[in-house]
């Protein structure tokens, strides 16, 4: 594990972009109601963010600095249409899960986030490394939300029943919060916890120090 | 001298901040990005119709394989004469709200029916429908038989209604409750009508607890495309066997 490179292996886990920075949650609210639909998400964004990430570092010295979040833009949002289109001929019923999101994907912090910290900055390869390596720890989180929404929510896992619901003559009583988008946020806080638990240098400081906030 | 390469290399040794640098890079990347969109949407827009014309008729494949009737044909019909016509004109029209009970908004001129004929005797006939329900736009397929009264069959395959509630029109266990009911009473008046509780007569369909404002857009939308506004000409002139 040592031996894969760090732009690749930090944002995985350490560095994750959702769970360090909170980007990119918009769509971990909406899609992961369950594990398929988090999984072509996921794919959907690992493909634009290397993309992306790979041709704005390749042209990164000749971007003029006045327009350059033009061209990333433009760069990104041709490269969110271009999957989107691929979704709708190859695999129609999941786009229409998915609607819109897919195209929201050009408003994700996470891709303009790493074009402008990471790829303006880095050689191609590098730059190809840190965009796997956000998308998939994108996509771990997604995934985990998503398999706690679909097993809690739906006692399913991929559409497979895996509890049995009590409409079927089981024992188990879908959780019907956990289809609806504030139990991502209730997932995803727990996730976030974890994660600062185990790296507590994570934790910001309180803006408002305790004892001023409580007189006021 | 000044080849096309030696021109694109002094292009690129400008400075970032020079004017020409920053209208040039900004053109070629538009060029480039618009190349690999155009080049996709072009491609694979076959596969995408045809997915989406797939997804529009998927209420009408359904109902055929659930009867198990032969393919039915499509037919054109000018809605405001009920005459087929060769081809749909494409002309859509607003409607006047007090006209518009089912909240459609437009209503095309040439619509898409599906008849499926033993010899000359109209078996089956299918309608396309659509209207407002509780919170989304509902889309199906209404299946009457022979008799132009009878309902066959009917599929609600698009809609986004509350999960649990609205959603249960797309079960079969609700819409199987559409079958023999009749759509209109003996002077022709169109009845049919989603109730709330249990059914009574024949032209009542057993409404779906906490979804009565979802079950009263499924009335006015049938009531709506059964009536003059809708495919009433039409099916008028079916009843007559006047099938010109």
């Amino acid at each position: 594990m040592n031996k894969l490179p760090l732009p690749l292996m930090e944002p995985i886990m350490a560095n994750n972009p959702v769970t360090l920075h909170v980007l990119g949650i918009c769509s971990a609210l909406a899609v992961t109601t369950s594990v398929s639909t988090s999984l072509v998400m996921s794919g959907a964004l690992i493909f634009v963010l290397t993309l992306s990430n790979v041709s704005i570092s390749l042209i990164r010295n000749h971007i003029p600095p006045t327009i350059r979040l033009i061209i990333q833009i433009t760069i990104i949002a041709s490269l969110v249409i271009v999957v989107d289109q691929l979704l709708q001929a190859y695999w129609f019923s999941m786009s229409k899960r998915l609607s819109v999101f897919v195209g929201l994907i050009v408003t994700n912090c996470i891709v303009l986030g790493r074009a402008e910290a990471y790829a303006m900055k880095n050689p191609p390869l590098r730059s190809f490394q840190d965009g796997l390596g956000n998308g998939l720890g994108y996509s771990l989180i997604l995934v985990i939300v998503g398999t706690f929404r679909e097993l809690l929510g739906a006692g399913t896992l991929f559409g497979a029943p895996i509890f049995i619901t009590e409409s079927d003559g089981g024992w188990f009583t879908p959780i019907g919060l956990m289809s609806l988008p504030p139990s991502a946020f209730f997932l995803l806080g727990l996730v976030v916890w974890w994660v600062r638990n185990r790296h507590p240098e994570q934790v910001e400081p309180a803006q408002v120090p305790a004892e001023e906030g409580a007189q006021k | 001298m000044s080849s096309p390469l030696t021109w694109w290399r002094s292009f690129l040794a400008l400075p970032n901040d020079h004017p020409g640098k920053i209208i040039g890079m900004a053109f070629t990347v538009a060029a480039i990005a618009s190349f690999f969109v155009s080049l996709t949407a072009v491609t694979l827009q076959p596969l995408r119709d045809a997915n989406r014309e797939r997804a529009s008729k998927a209420g009408m494949l359904t109902i055929i394989e659930q009867l198990g009737v032969k393919a039915p044909e499509a037919r054109f019909v000018e809605l405001s004469s009920g005459k087929y016509v060769k081809k749909d004109s494409g002309i859509w029209r607003q409607v006047p709200p007090s006209r518009d009970p089912a909240r459609i908004g437009q209503l095309e001129d040439v619509a898409t029916v599906y008849e499926v004929r033993n010899g000359e005797a109209l078996s089956l006939v299918i309608l396309p429908v659509r209207g407002k329900g509780y919170k989304s736009t509902l889309k199906g397929f209404l299946a009457l038989e022979g008799d132009i009264n009878t309902v066959a069959a009917v599929k609600f395959h698009d809609h986004d209604e509350t999960p649990g509630f609205g959603a249960k029109i797309e079960n079969d266990s609700w819409t199987e409750r559409w079958q023999g009911r009749e759509v209109a009473d003996n002077n022709g008046t169109i009845r049919i009508e989603v109730v709330k509780g249990r059914a009574k007569g024949i032209h009542e369909v057993d409404g779906i607890s906490g979804a009565t404002r979802t079950g009263g857009g499924i009335s006015k939308l049938m009531r709506f495309w059964l009536g003059p506004d809708g495919y009433g000409p039409y099916l008028d002139r079916l009843r007559r066997g006047d099938a010109s």
